[in-house]
Parts: C-alpha cells; sequence; structure tokens
C-alpha cells in the first residue's frame, strides 16, 4: 500500500480515528507521518495527537509559559512531551489541564483508593505535598494587599519546599528525536 | 542474559496449559504510582532515576507479594532479551528504551511485575490466565498496600494518584482483557462491536498494546478513563462488557456452523495445511493461521491439539522467542524459515524445532 499523502512511498503508519462515529482509516509512510506530526517511535503520541496534547498550534499572543516552581517545567515544554514534571505541576498548570482532564475522564474528582498515609492526614490538608500555586497565590494576595510582613513568610515557605526537595532539580526538556 | 533464557521453560503468566479453549485469553491489571517529591522520570536526570531505582530495589524485591524476585536492569540487556520481555508482557516498549536507573522487579511465576522509571516510577502488574479481574484487583491492590507502608505516593485529594501523563491519573489504573475473536471478525461483526466498545469508554487494541494490529484475532479490550470512577466500578464494568463480547462471539460461532460451514472447515483446514506444510511464515500470517487452528479447536472440529499449545505458539513465533530459540541474532527473512520449522516440528511432532546452521 502506498502513502496517501506522497505517493511514492510505502505506508507503514496506519492511522485509524473516529470521525463522527465513522471509523476512518489512513496510511501515511514514515516521513509524511512525521510531517503530520505523528511520532511512529511513540505511540502514545498518537492518542495526544488526537486530544490535541501534542499539537503545536501558533501560541497565542496572550498564552502564559509558566514555570512550575518545583520542577522548572514550563507549559511549552508540557506540550511538547505531554508528560508532567512532577506533581506540583498538577498545580502550576491547573489552568491548562482543566480541559484536557475533562475531556479525558468521567470525573474531575478522585473516589478510588486512597493511600493510608493520605488517610492518616485527614481530609483537611487537601492535595498536593506542598501545595506551591497555593502559597503563590497567597503571596500575590499578599504583595497586593501590601502585607509584607506575611509575604515574607509566605516567601520562605515557598523556599523551604523547594529546598526539602532536592530530588527535583531544574533540568532542561528531553525532546524525543 | 541468563535468567532470560530461564523464562522460555515455561509458557508464560497468562497461559494455563490444560484449561479448556475459550474466548477470555488472559486479563491483566496494571496501577501507575509516582513517589512524593521526585520528579517524574521523563523530567528527572539520570542520577535521580538511580537514587530512585537503588531505593526502590530492595523495597519491591521484599514484597510479599512478590515471592521468589527476579531483578532485571536495563542497562546491559540486549536487544532480543528486552524483545523476549515485551513479548511476555513483562515490560512495555518504552521502559525497553531506557537505560540507567530503569529496572524490572518480577514474581518467578511471571504473575506479577513492578517497573521501576518506566513513564512513572512505579508501574507495577499482575496477570492471569483467562476472565480474572475482580481477583487480580485484589492481588495488585494488596501489592499497592504493602508498597504504600513504605514509601509516600504523590497523592491528591481531588486528583488522586498523580501520574506523568494526565490520561491515567486518578486510580492510576488500566485493566484489560485478552480475548480471541475469529467468530466476530470472520461474520463480520467486529466493527460495531468496536465502535460500541469506544462509545463507552473502554478502548480496543492489538496482541501487544497500544499501536498495535488486531493480529490472530486477539483483542484486548480495557478501560480508558481513570478519574471520577471506583477501581470497583471500573473493573465491574469492563468485566459486564467482555462477558457480553463473549456472548456475541459465541453467537456468532454458532451462525458460522449453521451458515458457512463448509467455508469454516475450508478455512480451519487450510490453515492446518500451511502450518504443517509452509517453509516461511511470517508473523501476521502464522499468527492468522494459529487464530484459525485455535477455532477449529474451539469448535470441536480439530482435536489433536489444545488451545493452550496454540497459544504458546502465539508467544514461541514471536522475535524475540524465535532468535533465543535459534540461539543467534537473525534477520526477518531467516526468522520466517525458523518460524515455519518450528511450527511444523510442534504440530507434527516431526523434525527439529532449532535450525543448525540457521
Amino acid at each position: 500500500m502506498m502513502c496517501e499523502t506522497c505517493g511514492k512511498k510505502m505506508a507503514t503508519v496506519h492511522w485509524t480515528e473516529m470521525v463522527n462515529d465513522a471509523v476512518k482509516k489512513m496510511h501515511f509512510c514514515e516521513s509524511c507521518a512525521a510531517a503530520k506530526g505523528l511520532d511512529v517511535n511513540n505511540p502514545a503520541a498518537f492518542s495526544d495527537v488526537m486530544l490535541g496534547l501534542g499539537a503545536q498550534k501558533e501560541p497565542a499572543a496572550k498564552e502564559r509559559d509558566v514555570a512550575c516552581a518545583l520542577c522548572h517545567m514550563r507549559i511549552s515544554d508540557f506540550k511538547k512531551t505531554s508528560r508532567l514534571g512532577c506533581q506540583a505541576c498538577y498545580d502550576t498548570f491547573a489552568e491548562e489541564l482543566k480541559p484536557l482532564l475533562e475531556a479525558m475522564h468521567k470525573g474531575n474528582q478522585h473516589v478510588g483508593k486512597v493511600p493510608a498515609h493520605q488517610e492518616a492526614k485527614g481530609t483537611a490538608k487537601a492535595g498536593l505535598l506542598p501545595s506551591l500555586a497555593v502559597l503563590r497565590q497567597k503571596l500575590e494576595g499578599a504583595i497586593a494587599a501590601e502585607q509584607y510582613e506575611e509575604a515574607a513568610g509566605l516567601r520562605d515557605q515557598i523556599q523551604q519546599i523547594v529546598e526539602k526537595v532536592p530530588a527535583v532539580r531544574p533540568r532542561q526538556p528531553k525532546v524525543k528525536e | 542474559m541468563k535468567v532470560v533464557d530461564e523464562l522460555l521453560k515455561n509458557p508464560g503468566a497468562w497461559l494455563k496449559i490444560g484449561a479448556p479453549p475459550g474466548v477470555m485469553v488472559s486479563s491483566r491489571v496494571r496501577l501507575a504510582r509516582n513517589l512524593e517529591g521526585v520528579a517524574f522520570p521523563g523530567w528527572a536526570g539520570e542520577e535521580e532515576s538511580l537514587r530512585l531505582w537503588q531505593d526502590l530495589r530492595p523495597i519491591l524485591e521484599a514484597l510479599p507479594g512478590c515471592v521468589a524476585p527476579v531483578t532485571l536492569e536495563m542497562e546491559g540487556l540486549s536487544r532480543v532479551d528486552k524483545e523476549i520481555l515485551i513479548e511476555r508482557h513483562l515490560i512495555s516498549r518504552d521502559l525497553a528504551e531506557k537505560g540507567r536507573g530503569s529496572g524490572l522487579v518480577f514474581k518467578a511465576d511471571e504473575t506479577a511485575a513492578l517497573m521501576v522509571n518506566e513513564e512513572d516510577h512505579i508501574r507495577m502488574q499482575v496477570m492471569s490466565p483467562g476472565l480474572s479481574l475482580r481477583g487480580l484487583w485484589r492481588t495488585i491492590d494488596g501489592i499497592d498496600t504493602d508498597l504504600e507502608r513504605q514509601v509516600r505516593y504523590a497523592f491528591s485529594t481531588r486528583l488522586g494518584y498523580l501520574t506523568a501523563c494526565p490520561t491515567n491519573v486518578g486510580t492510576g489504573m488500566r485493566a484489560s482483557v485478552m480475548m480471541h475473536l475469529p467468530g466476530l471478525v470472520l461474520m463480520n461483526e467486529i466493527n460495531p462491536i468496536i465502535k460500541g466498545v469506544n462509545k463507552i469508554g473502554l478502548a480496543v487494541r492489538g496482541l501487544w498494546g497500544e499501536g498495535t494490529d488486531a493480529a490472530g484475532n486477539m483483542f484486548q479490550i480495557s478501560n480508558q478513563t481513570t478519574l471520577g470512577e471506583k477501581e470497583e466500578t471500573i473493573v465491574s464494568r469492563l468485566e459486564q462488557i467482555v462477558l457480553e463480547i463473549e456472548e456475541h462471539e459465541k453467537h456468532a460461532k454458532a451462525r458460522l456452523i449453521q451458515q458457512k460451514e463448509i467455508s469454516l472447515r475450508d478455512h480451519v483446514g487450510r490453515a492446518c495445511g500451511i502450518l504443517t506444510h509452509a517453509c516461511l511464515l511470517n508473523s501476521k500470517e502464522t499468527l492468522d493461521m494459529l487464530s484459525a487452528l485455535r477455532l477449529g479447536i474451539e469448535l470441536g472440529l480439530l482435536r489433536e491439539w489444545s488451545a493452550s499449545m496454540i497459544d504458546e505458539l502465539f508467544l514461541l513465533i514471536q522475535p524475540g522467542h524465535l532468535q533465543k530459540v535459534e540461539g543467534k541474532v537473525i534477520g526477518a527473512e531467516k526468522r520466517d524459515l525458523a518460524r515455519a520449522r518450528l511450527i511444523r516440528a510442534r504440530l507434527t511432532g516431526k523434525g527439529v524445532e532449532r535450525g543448525r546452521d540457521g
């Protein structure tokens, strides 16, 4: 079978997609598949393309490129790999993740198993280990309200958390070739 | 590697020798877990990964659910050894691509395996022949609970277990059942089933998971979503659906005999002829022919072989296993020769399984 884009090379990438309840099959050669953004060596990336996760769209003028305070991953890194850098990324990129999670899953609240160490902590302390996003938000609020003493306390708290986790250091993104 | 060679003496965790031939070939449940405060493997550096592997290794080896553990590090494993582990569903293709700091600890009988530093810090799975999702969930839940006494997981009360890919967040659980569905394929009824299954949030894949073709009429049905439902709910729904598919398959087989008996017998007979006489067999053709043989056995048309023997051949004719049997790395064409020879020997009881000169 020949590639349906260039018609010159053998089609080795076979792509099945659901379009309006109909199964649509497409066949590409490896180079045309790569040009379409289908990573042949990483089948997981196929589903990402379908979900628009890996899509490299023109960045909107005001698109934010925040970095995770814990692992320094940026949203642009996440868009390249479709994988998050650490647990705190779920906080940092909450805004970007929300529509993705809603499209992928059946709900937005975990109702399954809870690890014993988490249960012991109680439900009052919700969420991620050091909820950095929350702290940062508070910090911004404190600065805006000119409560500098509180802001200094919060800044130290953030610093402490980041230092406490030596395993997480800034890193250059590893993008598959 | 010696450890990998040993594996070939056994038929693999999802095969039960002597079990009645069934539509349900095997079941699997896996959990994705990450440790608190450590970057996910794809973002962490080699040093961190290595440290994590060294920390986790003794803990995993001491798990009560992992009796007689076998440990393998990805660094230093040959291509063929990695292929064999993939073919036996002990590791993923992703893990095979990793090097230093990534590894595998598995129970000697291959029913439980824990990958370290794949996409997530820990990917644990349990496997068994036939349909046994509830039992497998209980087993892996137990292993997970033992493990969480010794490590702290990255967990959020809102999003559950936090994973590198947002598609796994929540329970981090993927449950799947491998089904042999030749009746539905031959009666041209498989596509509406796949569509229906997709619509209710389940995925259908081929023999070796994501991105693979449903060769040999083997289909892997698994849950797609992981957030918003309890593990038990996900497992029960999957179980209910695969039982329904099994019913459809039985009806399709009954109609096949009623409406197309001659072409059915022809289909099975041709497969017998080709498998017992061909000198060159590629992987795809072989899987399809073996499926026809299995169908013949399931319908009682063939009595000289058992379904589990055919299932074992499904595994032995894969490139990694073939090369191991041959004792050397061989190219695709020589593999076709070796594959035909192995199948002939197994099915007829005549000839040698292994080539002397390739």
